[in-house]
C-alpha cells in the first residue's frame, strides 16, 4: 500500500521533472529559431494574423465591458465618500497594472493558446511534422518559432488595447451616464498614473505572460500524444496551465514591482 | 483569405496596438509632462515636509511650475532638503520667493506652493529658497489648540 503510493508519487515527480526539462530544452530550441523568423517574414505575418488579429475581437469587447463594469461598481463605492472624481484613477490603475495584462492573458490563452496547441498537435498526429523532417525542413524553425514570436508580439499589443478600451468604456459610463466631469476624470488619472511605475510595469507583465502562454501552448502541442484524445488533452492542459502560470507569475511580478 | 488582406489586417492590428500604447502614455499616464524635464533645480530646506513625495507638484499662484525631484535628510541640521525641478519657461522667479507646503483639499496630496517675493534678481539653477514654511501636521495643530485652550482657562 505505502509502497505503491510512494511509487506513484515518485513516478509523478520524475514525470514532472522530465517534462520541465523537456520544456526548457524546447524553449532553447525555439529561441535558436527566433532570429530566422524575421527573415521569413511572410510566415510571421500569417501567424500574427491567426494569433493576434483573430483574438482582437474578444479582447476589444471584454476590455470595453470590463472598463464599464469597473466604472459602475467603483462609482457606487466612491460616491459614498464623495470621491467619485477619483473614478478615472481607480479604473486606469486597476486596468493598467493588473486587469489589462492578466485578463488579456487569460483570454489569449483561451482563444489563441488552445488553437495553437490543437493546430500543432494535429500536425503531429497527422505526421506533418515528421514529413517536414523527412524533407530536411526543421519544424522548430518553420512551424514553432514563427508561432512563438507571433504570440510574444501579440499579447502586449492586445493587453494595451484591452486597457485603452477599458478606460474608454469607463469614460463612457463615468462621463456620459453618471455625469462625472470629463476634465477631472482625465486630469486626476494623469496625475496619479505614472508612466514608468504603472504603465511600463504593466507592459512588462504582458510580455512575460506572452512568452509563458505561447511557450506552454506550442510545447503542449509539440509534446502531445498523437491521437485525437491526446490532442484534446493537450489543449485542455494548455488553457489550465497557462491560467495557473499567469496568476502565479502575476503575484510574483506584482510583489516585485509594487511590493517594495 | 488572400495574403494581401491578411497583411493589411495585421498592419491594422499593429497600428491599433501602438495607438493603444500611445493613449496609455499620453492620455492616461503623465508621460506628456516629461518634456518639461529640461528645467532647472533649486533646493529648499523644511523643518517638516509632512506627506510630501517625490513628483509632488510645485505650483505658483495655483499654476503648476514644476515637480519635486528629490527629498533627502540634511545630516547636520536634521531638516528635510527638497530639490525642486522647475520648468525652464518659468525662469523669472524672484530670489526671495518663499516656499510653503500645502495640502490640496482636506486630506488630499501635499504640494509646494511658491509665493513670489520682490527681489529684482531671479533664481538660477542650484539656487536655494531661503524662506520656507513647513507642512501642517494635523496632530501638532490639535496639540497646539488643546494647549492654548488649557492655558486660557
Amino acid at each position: 500500500m505505502i509502497e505503491s503510493v510512494l511509487r506513484g508519487l515518485g513516478r509523478w515527480g520524475l514525470d514532472l521533472l522530465w517534462r520541465l526539462g523537456r520544456g526548457h530544452l524546447f524553449l532553447w530550441e525555439i529561441l535558436k529559431g527566433v532570429p530566422e523568423t524575421f527573415i521569413r517574414f511572410p510566415l510571421l505575418i500569417k501567424q500574427l494574423y491567426s494569433v493576434g488579429v483573430l483574438s482582437l475581437m474578444i479582447i476589444a469587447v471584454s476590455g470595453l465591458f470590463v472598463g464599464m463594469v469597473l466604472a459602475l461598481q467603483g462609482y457606487y463605492t466612491l460616491v459614498d465618500f464623495g470621491a467619485e472624481d477619483s473614478l478615472g484613477v481607480l479604473v486606469a490603475l486597476s486596468l493598467v497594472r493588473e486587469l489589462g495584462p492578466v485578463v488579456a492573458g487569460l483570454l489569449f490563452a483561451g482563444r489563441a493558446g488552445s488553437a495553437l496547441t490543437a493546430e500543432i498537435g494535429l500536425m503531429k498526429s497527422t505526421e506533418q511534422l515528421s514529413g517536414m523532417e523527412m524533407m530536411a525542413v526543421d519544424p522548430m524553425r518553420r512551424v514553432i518559432a514563427p508561432r512563438f514570436v507571433a504570440g510574444v508580439i501579440s499579447l502586449p499589443l492586445l493587453a494595451a488595447i484591452f486597457s485603452a478600451l477599458g478606460i474608454i468604456g469607463a469614460y463612457l459610463v463615468g462621463h456620459v451616464q453618471l455625469g462625472i466631469d470629463a476634465g477631472i476624470f482625465w486630469s486626476q488619472m494623469q496625475m496619479k498614473t505614472d508612466w514608468s511605475a504603472d504603465v511600463v510595469n504593466g507592459i512588462i507583465k504582458s510580455v512575460v505572460f506572452g512568452v509563458v502562454v505561447t511557450w506552454i501552448a506550442v510545447f503542449e502541442g509539440y509534446d502531445c500524444v498523437p491521437t485525437s484524445e491526446g490532442v484534446g488533452r493537450a489543449t485542455t492542459r494548455t488553457v489550465v496551465h497557462s491560467a495557473f502560470a499567469i496568476l502565479g507569475l502575476d503575484f510574483v511580478l506584482t510583489a516585485l514591482m509594487f511590493g517594495g | 483569405m488572400h495574403s494581401k488582406n491578411i497583411e493589411i489586417l495585421v498592419g491594422l492590428f499593429v497600428v491599433a496596438g501602438m495607438a493603444a500604447l500611445l493613449m496609455l502614455a499620453m492620455k492616461v499616464s503623465n508621460l506628456g509632462d516629461f518634456t518639461e524635464k529640461a528645467g532647472y533645480s533649486v533646493t529648499a530646506e523644511f523643518d517638516n515636509i509632512g506627506g510630501l513625495k517625490v513628483r509632488s507638484p510645485v505650483s505658483m499662484a495655483g499654476v503648476r511650475v514644476g515637480r519635486v525631484s528629490e527629498i533627502a535628510l540634511d545630516r547636520e541640521n536634521y531638516t528635510a532638503r527638497v530639490t525642486l525641478n522647475i520648468s525652464s519657461q518659468y525662469d523669472q522667479i524672484p530670489l526671495d520667493t518663499s516656499a510653503s507646503i500645502f495640502t490640496a483639499g482636506l486630506l488630499g496630496e501635499q504640494y509646494i506652493g511658491l509665493e513670489a517675493g520682490g527681489d529684482e534678481e531671479f533664481l538660477v539653477a542650484g539656487g536655494e529658497l531661503e524662506l520656507t514654511q513647513s507642512a501642517m501636521v494635523l496632530e501638532q495643530l490639535i496639540g497646539k489648540f488643546l494647549f492654548s485652550k488649557a492655558e486660557g482657562e
